[in-house]
């Protein structure tokens, strides 16, 4: 007799070790997905099992966000889909200064995925609910054909509660704000990159991936002015300046030797031809707000990150980056296309 | 924290002094063509040409195989990409290329041919082993840099006896493309910044004849912009003495002889042959071709049935694009009437504005544009 079968997660043997397509008919199947596999792997952070969630009503201006997830591989240094799907969506809250109070995350899942890369996934998209203290509060489950998706997508979205009297946005962008970022910058872009075993380069370096609304709350408890708000991530620190620049109709001057980047991520950039200027993070951001508050901002964000920099100042009417040397040239948005499916 | 040493204050410092002695010591107009598309970015990226003297004019060369691989080249790549069963790799500026027509590689990925990006040539080597029941084509482009790792992968494929292995090969040499410069009616070269990398494979050698009979100050130069200034300063005081010899300002890359192995590599797998450059038209002996036994690896001989396309005139599939005359360093990218004006990296005429290394993409990247 052969040794017993052991299956790592807690769904019944008798439906073997993958996603078949029953378990997304809503049937026994589906009833089963859900109670033995997704429920305990989203723990306490997963909520009950209604067609909605309900949410106390307060007072104010709430956030909502919605990101759809379809990082490849599933699971890389320092981060999982799972964990991206909520901390990305807590950050994009996060970027218009608010609290996540809720998420819902929807999985679309690819039939013949193990259902232990399901479990540990869902149990890390808890663990990352946990430690930015929220709930998941709903969600859906749906089942393709193979080779009708990559594995496993993820999308969440997610409501927040912004504090009294903050109104962050590029319309709030003056001429003089000083332009910071909380951290080196693309770290998160070279670990997917180097993790995926066809580009044959190897790197100690992690994914930067971690909530942000930390270090807005504490930017925002100092009586900090935040004029702006960016997140990281797909185009990096290029396209986040030009958008913002463009939204509020003024240029930007950045000055090149004072961006962080980690020697390994300038190695990397420099080995495939990259620019760690358009390298995606998912744990940073840059941030705008009047000069004269730029060293004390500067001082809360390096308590997180000591890389924390600040790196030029809005004004004039393009976005140029000045060079070690002292030239000035056009700070240009990536491109992007060699580089999918990073988020 | 970043990428290039001229962050640090002893590399700053040299640029300045490197400067300086550039200022004191030029006396009148000189024209200087850095070969290499690498060279061409780092210049513009760090504003070395706003910094140099204005009587220096650095004019930019051909040096970016992508710019140079024929439009016809392409469009053979694009016929075996659509072929059941073929997986086609190359370097991921090659895919986004046009032909003759407006068709890239990525394009035919997207409707569904088997296109992958690879970053080395053994990676094709890889791929055909992970897919038996695959025909893998390695798209093989690049100066006497790269040669060597197209050359390792065919000696290992054939040595191996790989059968869903070939090769479709554009690889190309630097100094027919000079020779053919220095030819061209109009040409305002008077000295070369040759590229370093190049050197640490072939040597000076090549260079020699060319510099002695032409009296072309011919000075090996490296990428970072301390080496460059360097080498500008060793070729602008050539110039100003009327010397014209090759000359190392590189030599920490070991350039002087150059690399005896990968040379002996690339004889063994490779001939020259004559050559279609985009652009430049047919240069004698400016490429490397599948010697035997090799040349059974030859993609072109193992998919015959592909039917070779219509020779199209200039090689350059470009309407409108005058990429030749960018190339030779006739016309400065940013003079084009079309720069800016319906071509840019988004939307590219011509190879130049395509590829990472290409002469119109630097300008596009690093200058201000109306």
């Amino acid at each position: 007799m052969a040794t017993p079968l052991q299956f790592p997660c807690p769904i019944s043997p008798d439906d073997g070790e993958v996603v078949l397509l029953g378990h997304g008919g809503g049937g026994l199947l589906s009833q089963r997905l859900l109670e033995q596999l997704i429920l305990p792997a989203l723990g306490s952070a997963g909520g009950v099992l209604l067609d909605a969630a309900t949410l106390p009503a307060e007072a104010g201006e709430l956030a909502f966000s919605t990101d759809g997830h379809v990082v490849q591989p599933l699971e890389f240094p320092g981060g999982d889909i799972g964990s991206l799907a909520v901390i990305g969506t807590v950050n994009d809250l996060a970027m218009v200064g608010a609290t996540p109070l809720a998420l819902s995350l929807s999985l679309i899942l690819e039939e013949g995925l193990p259902l232990d890369t399901l479990s540990r996934v869902l149990r890390s998209a808890a663990a990352a609910a946990g430690r930015c203290g929220v709930s998941i509060v709903t969600g859906d489950t749906k089942v393709v054909e193979r080779g009708k998706a990559d594995g496993l997508f993820m999308t969440t979205a997610g409501m927040g509660r912004i504090p009294p009297g903050v109104a962050i946005g590029p319309a709030a962008i003056r001429p003089g704000d000083a332009i910071l970022v909380s951290g080196d910058l693309g770290r998160h872009g070279v670990a997917i990159l180097a993790a995926r075993e066809e580009l044959g380069f190897s790197t100690s370096l992690e994914s930067d991936l971690a909530p942000l609304h930390g270090s807005v709350q504490a930017l925002l408890a100092a009586g900090l002015e935040i004029h702006a708000l960016r997140d990281l991530t797909r185009g990096g620190l290029a396209s986040a300046l030009h958008e913002l620049c463009r939204d509020a109709g003024l240029g930007a001057l950045v000055q090149e030797p004072l961006v962080p980047v980690h020697g390994a991520v300038a190695a990397a950039c420099d080995l495939l031809g990259l620019d760690s200027l358009t390298m995606a993070s998912e744990g940073r951001f840059v941030l705008m707000l009047p000069a004269a508050q730029a060293q004390e901002a500067l001082k809360l964000l390096s308590r997180e990150q000591p890389s924390a920099a600040l790196i030029g100042r809005i004004g004039g009417e393009a976005v140029l980056l000045e060079t070690s040397l002292g030239v000035l040239r056009p700070l240009e948005l990536g491109r992007g296309e060699l580089l999918p499916r990073i988020c | 924290m970043s990428p290039s040493d001229t962050h640090s204050s002893s590399a700053s410092k040299r640029v300045h002094h490197l400067l300086d002695a550039l200022h004191a010591e030029i006396s009148r107009s000189w024209t200087l063509m850095e070969v290499c598309g690498g060279q061409t970015h780092a210049i513009l990226r760090h504003g070395l040409d706003q910094l140099i003297p204005p009587q220096l004019e650095l004019i930019h060369g051909p040096g970016c195989p992508v710019c140079v691989t024929a439009a016809e080249t392409i469009d053979r790549a694009l016929q075996l990409a659509a072929l059941q069963d073929v997986i086609l790799c190359s370097y991921g500026d090659m895919l986004r290329v046009p032909g003759t027509g407006p068709a890239h590689l990525l394009q035919a990925r997207a409707a569904g041919a088997d296109v992958r990006l690879v970053t080395a040539p053994l990676d094709a080597l890889t791929l055909a082993r992970a897919h038996p029941e695959r025909q893998v084509v390695f798209f093989a482009v690049g100066f006497e840099t790269t040669a060597p790792a197209t050359a390792l992968l065919a000696h290992q494929a054939w040595s191996s006896g790989t059968q869903n292995l070939s090769l479709l090969v554009a690889h190309v040499r630097v100094p027919p493309a000079m020779e053919a410069i220095l030819a061209a009616p109009g040409c305002r070269v008077q000295g070369f910044l040759a590229a370093g990398h190049v050197c640490t494979v072939m040597g000076r050698q090549e260079y020699e004849p060319i510099a002695a009979r032409l009296r072309l100050p011919i000075v090996i130069t490296g990428f970072e912009p301390v080496d460059l200034l360097e080498g500008i300063l060793r070729a602008v005081r050539q110039l100003e003495r009327g010397e014209g010899r090759v000359e190392d300002a590189y030599p920490q890359a070991g350039a002087g002889e150059g690399n005896a192995a990968a040379r002996a590599l690339i004889e063994r797998v490779f001939c020259r042959s004559d050559r279609h450059w985009r652009g430049l038209g047919v240069l004698p002996a400016s490429g490397l071709s599948l010697r035997p036994p090799y040349d059974a690896l030859d993609a072109e001989r193992r998919f015959p049935t592909a039917a070779p396309p219509a020779p199209a005139g200039n090689g350059n599939g470009d309407q409108g694009c005058i990429s030749g005359q960018v190339l030779q360093g006739l016309v400065r990218p940013d003079a084009c009437p079309r720069f800016g004006r319906g071509c840019s990296p988004e939307r590219p005429l011509g190879a130049p504005m395509v590829s990472a290394e290409g002469a119109c993409a630097a300008y596009w990247r690093y200058r201000q544009r109306a």
